[in-house]
């Protein structure tokens, strides 16, 4: 038996792999040798640049820019994100008080509400969402300074999107904002097979709230919470910045670039500007952010598992 | 140029629709871009040219009437009805051969993989947020030299060229370098400032033709509580509709010449320096409604419809674009720019107007005679009348709006178009060079100044910079005037 095993292995594997190579590493390796081209997109003729489009990517100011928003997309939005879902999921399901005749570990009254809410920003598309955020922080009607005229704050105005100081924050604000619902109900599930004898057991030792958090929950969500922010962190990186920012800002990227990301300028260059060659210099680029995040956020997390 | 040719100027969403945009998302990243460039090493053996007809009065560019003809249409602001009907016309001229018309959103995604195979259809209206680069596509002599179609006898009357029916401008937009014209622009757009002559009326006005005036009239609105101004604060290369006529107003012609050919110090002529400070006039003094550089195309459109501002720089399409938002007794205007004294180079009047919705044939395209007989039929004045009476626009054909009931806006488009005579400028920036024109000039610059944070020489300065940046770039290509 041991003699044709890895025969046997192979011969199931070839396959999937075959396939894998095809659709995921072959186009790879096509997009990196574009990057090499003056490819325009626009005509079949092309010839090899040698390293012209990394150089002159370096030199490029936007191409910076749009790197530096894109790293701290990949930071940030992860991170408030998962600690703000972390924080609803605990409430909703270990957070609250015990009640006369209930179990010992429930969530905050009402939780079952809050988990419907939580999660509807999820059932709505990105772009639908970009969209309605639009009108929110439209400054001459929108609901958001028309709140602030309604409470009496004439005098606060803000330009939201208009304004390059806060243009960024307001387009990440959305990205939470309908990321964190999924988070929420991920994290809950997570929580939900963590034995209840475990935080009886920490109840009876006199933790609180905060204690329980980080002595019980944390440590056992550890896993989910690691896939989580790998997940989050490709979601801020590709596609979903790209929607928000696409749809959202002005110019799309502006004002003045503040808010261009990694995504959009491969979209302008390839579509818009007809540098498809450009494009995948830059795409290479970012395929290189992409791995670096997620190498850097496994070994980062990289923790003893807990059996339970 | 109807909604279509705001999504040519613009990138919002809202009538671009939002559809595309999620289409594009599955697109974008870096698989996406290795997918593409599958495309580009599947191109194969071009497809075989259809042999060429007979030559006769009725059919001068000598169509097979027996070939297919492949014609792909943008289906935007202006429908597909006025092509269809062109349609039936070439089908009833050449009763042999099969059409094969399609309507798509998606110019690029559908086409870019047949230019790159070398099968493309033999007419395209290459338009809207998909539009493909018309640059590149010079550049990479994929289109084919209409000039037979505009030395050919018109539809109307064989003693008269096509070319001599067009109005100003539209032949030269189709040229990039030299004679050969690669595209022909169908629509017709009059860019300029537009208001409801009502409001006027109610301020007891007549429209501005100083910018003393002009500021004049500002200060009375705003006693009104009106403002004078909004414009399109998410995309702020709208500016330049109104800027750009009186940069050539009180300048002359060439200083707008010499910042499209991106000359040395173009930007720094003083006319450009007195109209940026006439603008930011209008900021200083809170002229412009409050919050719109945070406003897009739309939104701006829509207060302004609604009596908060005076004024918008806008082009044409915002009667069909925003004719849900204009009230019915809105009487909409629009007017060349005011000037700024009697020094000023150019006569009042002179405004901005030029062709919209780009149609071409592709070099490789297996019956480019039938697509120009296709733009020959478009061009009858029978076709030109049904378009503008349809989709609310001027055509290219020179006239076609006799005998039919104009909207307001139209109307006073071809009165502002018989003012100016010949006094048409046509700034080429936002076809030539898109990414300085939109991004780096309107977004990071006008857009800046009008918001307040840049004051007219720094803004200056920085688009000098820009502009100086892409005479360098080798990385796109230059075009001239002639």
């Amino acid at each position: 038996m041991q003699h044709g095993k890895y025969r046997f292995i192979v011969g199931f594997l070839a396959v999937p792999l075959g396939l894998y190579a095809l659709f995921v590493i072959w186009p790879f390796i096509q997009s990196i040798y574009y990057s090499f081209t003056d490819w325009t997109g626009l005509s079949p003729e092309f010839k090899m640049v040698g390293f012209d489009n990394y150089s002159r990517m370096l030199d490029d100011d936007i191409f910076w820019k749009s790197l530096q928003h894109s790293v701290m997309f990949a930071l940030l939005v992860p991170l408030v994100t998962l600690s703000l879902a972390l924080f609803f999921s605990f409430m909703i399901n270990v957070g609250g008080r015990r009640r006369r005749g209930g179990p010992a570990i429930t969530g905050v009254r009402g939780s079952g509400f809050y988990k419907i809410v939580y999660f509807f920003p999820q059932v709505l598309s990105i772009a639908i969402v970009a969209l309605l955020f639009q009108f929110a922080y439209n400054p001459d009607s929108g609901a958001i300074n028309s709140l602030l005229r309604g409470i009496g704050l004439d005098s606060v105005q803000p330009l939201w999107l208009g304004d390059p100081d806060i243009a960024l924050w307001c387009v990440m604000a959305v990205l939470v904002w309908s990321t964190v619902g999924f988070f929420v109900v991920l994290f809950s599930a997570g929580m939900a097979s963590i034995p209840a004898e475990l935080y009886e057991a920490a109840l009876l030792d006199g933790a609180n709230r905060a204690t329980t958090f980080f002595k019980v929950t944390l440590p056992l969500l550890w896993d989910t919470v690691q896939s989580g922010w790998v997940y989050m962190g490709i979601l801020a990186l590709g596609a979903e910045s790209f929607a928000v920012v696409q749809i959202m800002t002005t110019g799309p990227g502006g004002p003045d670039y503040s808010t261009t990301v990694m995504v959009l300028y491969v979209y302008q260059k390839a579509f818009r500007d007809g540098q498809a060659a450009y494009a995948t210099t830059i795409g290479v680029a970012l395929l290189v952010v992409t791995l670096a995040f997620a190498a850097v956020v496994m070994r980062l997390g990289r923790r003893e598992r807990l059996e339970y | 140029m109807g909604s279509t040719s705001a999504e040519n100027n613009g990138t919002g969403v809202g009538r671009r629709d939002l559809i595309k945009r999620s289409a594009a998302l599955g697109l974008i990243s870096v698989p996406t871009m290795s997918f593409l460039s599958a495309c580009a090493s599947g191109g194969g053996d071009d497809q075989k040219k259809a042999e060429a007809g007979e030559k006769s009065a009725k059919n001068p560019l000598a169509v097979n009437d027996g070939a297919q003809m492949e014609f792909v249409l943008f289906d935007g602001g202006f429908g597909k009805e006025y092509a269809e009907d062109a349609v039936k016309l070439y089908e009833k001229a050449f009763p042999k051969a099969k059409v094969k018309f399609a309507a798509t959103q998606k110019i690029q995604s559908t086409l870019q993989p047949r230019f790159n195979g070398g099968n493309p259809p033999d007419l395209v209206d290459n338009s809207g947020a998909e539009q493909m680069d018309m640059g590149v596509l010079v550049g990479k002599k994929q289109l084919a030299d209409l000039t037979p179609l505009l030395d050919a006898p018109s539809y109307d009357d064989p003693a008269k060229k096509v070319r001599d029916t067009l109005r100003p401008g539209i032949v030269e937009m189709g040229q990039f370098d030299g004679e050969p014209v690669w595209i022909l622009y169908y629509a017709y757009t009059v860019y300029g400032n537009w208001y409801s002559q009502k409001a006027l009326d109610s301020l007891d006005a007549e429209y501005p033709k100083t910018w003393d005036e002009m500021l004049a009239l500002c200060e009375k609105a705003k006693k009104k509580g009106v403002a004078g101004w909004t414009y399109a604060g998410k995309y702020p290369y709208y500016i330049p509709f109104s800027m750009s006529p009186m940069i050539a107003k009180v300048g002359g012609r060439e200083v707008l010449d010499a910042i499209d050919n991106l000359e040395p110090n173009a930007w720094k002529h003083p006319a450009v320096k007195t109209v940026f400070e006439a603008w930011y006039e209008l900021y200083k003094k809170g002229y412009v409604l409050k919050g719109t550089p945070g406003l897009d195309h739309i939104q701006s459109q829509t207060a302004w419809a609604k009596g908060k501002a005076l004024f918008i720089p806008n082009g044409s399409w915002v009667e069909n674009e925003s004719a849900k938002v204009i009230p019915a007794d809105f009487d909409l205007a629009v007017s060349a720019p005011p000037g700024i004294d009697d020094s000023d180079k150019m006569p009042f009047g002179t405004i901005w107007a030029s062709g919209g919705e780009p149609f071409i044939v592709p070099a490789k395209a297996a019956n480019g005679a039938g697509g120009m007989e296709q733009l020959r039929i478009m061009l009858s004045e029978a076709s030109s009348k049904n378009f503008t009476s349809k989709v609310k626009s001027l055509s290219a054909y020179n006239g076609g709006t006799d005998g039919i009931e104009l909207t307001p806006g139209l109307k006073s488009g071809v009165a502002a178009l018989e003012l100016a005579g010949d006094n048409v400028v046509n700034p080429r920036m936002q076809d030539w060079y898109v990414q300085l024109q939109k991004e780096k000039i309107g977004v990071s610059c006008l857009g800046e100044m009008m918001a307040g944070r840049m004051t007219p020489a720094e803004t200056i300065k920085k688009i000098q910079g820009y502009a100086d940046e892409a005479a360098k770039d080798s990385s796109i290509k230059h075009y001239k005037h002639q």
